[in-house]
């Protein structure tokens, strides 16, 4: 279909034929990203949850959290043998608002509304990491829910650098990792109650003294969000 | 023959002076020859090879005497903690190793002294705010941090930075990358004793200083880049003295090697010394110049498209095969040669046009999830920036080079004397800043 569209543009103009091109390099497809997908599928089978794919450019990948372990020894069998980093999301917005004493702004509302991001989910806290293929320059953001007992299982086996992401993740948001060796405190003191990362942790030095927010900055030009835009403004800014 | 009545420690002379006297009368001369300044001194390139088998294996026979030594003797073991205050800590990281006898049987670094949780902070701060505290994350290459976290943003918001604001930045990245470098180059002495180099590095790295200060107006944290483009263009003079200073860093790499990477004692303690396997690397995610030292060929400068312009320049990765102390340190070297390369190369072809493009004066980033990462001075460093469509992100993850580079610690420290802890970690060359957070 291309080629004979092509051919026919080669025989009328040259310029045509340069851009037909760039349009069938263009085509939405991933063929690297889908075949690492139905790899782990194969796998996984329905422990894959769901993907989001961007392609050319990225992979969400989210998994039950019972094959969180054994989805990082599906990647790495595959070739994912860089380990880049273990984090995790708390998906809950702040009930403390930016701690902003700002008088014209509006009053904070607290949500409690709870909504994941690319791959989707169920709960409150999701699991965040991701691994690199050097060969195939192809990276994986692989996501998971943390269940209710706020307990998962640990990467040692298959990425020896998750040890300290662990700890990290452990202390910051209080997600334990089943199997792992040594979950000491990695920066906070041995004593410490709570779990900094966590939303509903306040950040202490805002709430004793408040940002006196945003005090210098004009309304933004032409926008449609009534409640940034107070008045109408004339051209955008080029500074 | 006076400099033989003195036997070198050198691994390296030592494994020489084991084949024989012819070889070691052959190998006698030609130290001596190379301690003497001979006119081609300058022109002639210190060999890099790789160390040999024979040096390889009368480090591992040594060792695995002193093991054998140490069982019989039943050596009592002891805890020795190094730092949070050490000068060989580049901040304030504590090594608790225990010993058994001049070996270490377990360590471990402790860090923590000087977490600030940026990741929290960031969550009460709109997306410009936000580059004044990733400043402060690796304190030596201040504007390599801003750029990803910029480039995740635009990415999120779907915008571009013009192709002269590309290439400024690239050109300021390898310029924070130079200055980096070149501070650890010169450090590098004072872990073993040397003092001379460091004078060195910083007589010219202030060169480079005054650069990002004259372009920017910061020496540290710059502080200069913007969701969109740059804050200012270069300013009048800027690319010519740019060219002067790039010349003046040559010539100081090429110092650094001769005194340096030459010196006998530096080689003795660096060569064979905290060998890490590339599996190994990987695993624990090490990246920068520690990864290519264990000859994983990566570099995502090269690697990975990104709006910017180190696809215009030609450059070379450089890897190297043993994976030890020395690769590691010589990696950077060459690493600081091909930083200034491609600086010169980028400042002849600066595009016209704007620094800026439009954006909003309140950017509000729309919502979804993005991940750059880009090779900064001392490994990857990324940023997971999610955002629910507000003035500020919902969670920023950051991916710090020095986190992973020495959560490895504890594995290569295991077996290594006491003298070469102090080697290796300046090696593997962390910040403490960058492991904290």
């Amino acid at each position: 279909m291309s080629h004979s569209s092509s051919e026919a543009a080669q025989l009328s103009d040259t310029t045509v034929s340069d851009t037909s091109a760039t349009e069938t390099q263009a085509l939405p497809g991933d063929g690297l990203r889908e075949g690492i997908v139905d790899a782990l599928r194969a796998d996984l089978g329905e422990h894959l949850l769901d993907i989001h794919l961007v392609p050319q450019d990225d992979l969400w990948v989210r998994v039950a959290a019972e094959s969180w372990a054994f989805a990082a020894q599906s990647l790495k069998a595959q070739g994912f043998d860089y380990f880049c980093f273990i984090s995790a999301i708390d998906w809950l917005p702040s009930p403390y608002g930016k701690g902003e004493d700002d008088p014209d702004a509006e009053p904070f509302v607290p949500s409690t509304e709870i909504k994941q991001g690319y791959a989707g989910g169920d709960t409150r806290f999701q699991l965040l990491a991701r691994v690199t293929d050097l060969s195939r320059h192809v990276s994986v953001t692989l996501k998971s829910d943390v269940p209710e007992s706020m307990s998962m299982p640990t990467w040692i086996a298959s990425y020896f650098g998750a040890n300290w992401h662990e700890r990290e993740t452990h202390e910051m948001f209080g997600i334990g990792f089943a199997g792992h060796p040594d979950l000491r405190n990695l920066y906070l003191p041995g004593a410490f109650e709570g779990y900094p990362l966590r939303k509903d942790f306040p950040l202490l030095s805002r709430m004793v003294k408040p940002w006196p927010g945003i005090v210098d900055v004009e309304p933004m030009p032409k926008s449609d969000d009534a409640d940034v835009v107070e008045t109408p403004e004339v051209g955008e800014s080029e500074s | 023959m006076t400099n033989r009545a003195v036997k070198p420690t050198s691994l390296h002379n030592a494994s020489a002076g084991a084949e024989g006297s012819a070889s070691d009368e052959a190998h006698g001369g030609s130290s001596r020859s190379e301690a003497a300044v001979s006119p081609d001194h300058q022109k002639r390139p210190v060999p890099a090879t790789r160390m040999n088998e024979r040096q390889q294996l009368s480090y591992i026979a040594a060792q695995a005497a002193d093991a054998r030594l140490n069982v019989e003797l039943e050596t009592e073991g002891m805890t020795l903690n190094i730092g949070p205050q050490h000068p060989a800590t580049h901040g304030t990281l504590r090594i608790v190793a225990r010993l058994d006898g001049e070996q270490v049987v377990w360590a471990e670094p402790v860090a923590g002294y000087m977490h600030r949780g940026y990741e929290k902070l960031t969550e009460v701060r709109t997306f410009p705010q936000v580059t004044t505290l990733v400043n402060r994350i690796d304190w030596l290459g201040s504007f390599a941090n801003e750029v990803p976290f910029i480039l995740a943003a635009e990415k999120l918001m779907g915008v571009e930075a013009p192709p002269r604001a590309q290439y400024i930045r690239t050109i300021l990245f390898e310029l924070s990358r130079i200055a980096n470098v070149s501070l650890f180059l010169g450090d590098l002495g004072v872990q073993m004793g040397a003092i001379t180099p460091v004078f060195l590095a910083f007589r010219d790295r202030e060169y480079v200083l005054n650069l990002i200060e004259g372009a920017t107006g910061g020496r540290f944290h710059p502080n200069f880049d913007r969701i969109g483009g740059l804050k200012d263009d270069l300013p009048k003079g800027w690319i010519d003295e740019t060219k002067q200073v790039m010349k003046k860093l040559r010539t100081f790499c090429d110092q650094i090697e001769d005194l340096l990477f030459g010196n006998e004692i530096f080689q003795s303690r660096t060569r064979g010394i905290g060998i890490i396997p590339a599996e190994v690397a990987k695993s624990y995610g090490l990246s920068g110049a520690n990864l290519r030292a264990s000859g994983v060929d990566w570099d995502l400068r090269r690697d990975q498209s990104l709006p910017m312009a180190w696809d215009k320049a030609d450059f070379k990765v450089w890897t190297h095969p043993d994976g030890d102390s020395w690769a590691r340190c010589w990696v950077r070297l060459q690493e600081t040669r091909e930083a200034t390369k491609i600086v010169d190369q980028l400042i002849d072809n600066i595009p016209a046009g704007p620094v800026m493009t439009k954006v909003p004066r309140i950017i509000k980033v729309p919502e979804g999830e993005a991940w750059v990462s880009t090779e900064n001075p001392l490994g990857e460093m990324g940023y997971y920036v999610v955002s629910k469509g507000d003035l500020g992100p919902f969670r920023v993850k950051i991916r710090s080079a020095s986190f992973n580079n020495i959560s490895i610690a504890s594995w290569v420290l295991k077996g290594v004397y006491v003298p070469d802890i102090i080697t290796i970690l300046a090696s593997m060359y962390f910040i403490l800043g960058d492991i904290d957070r």
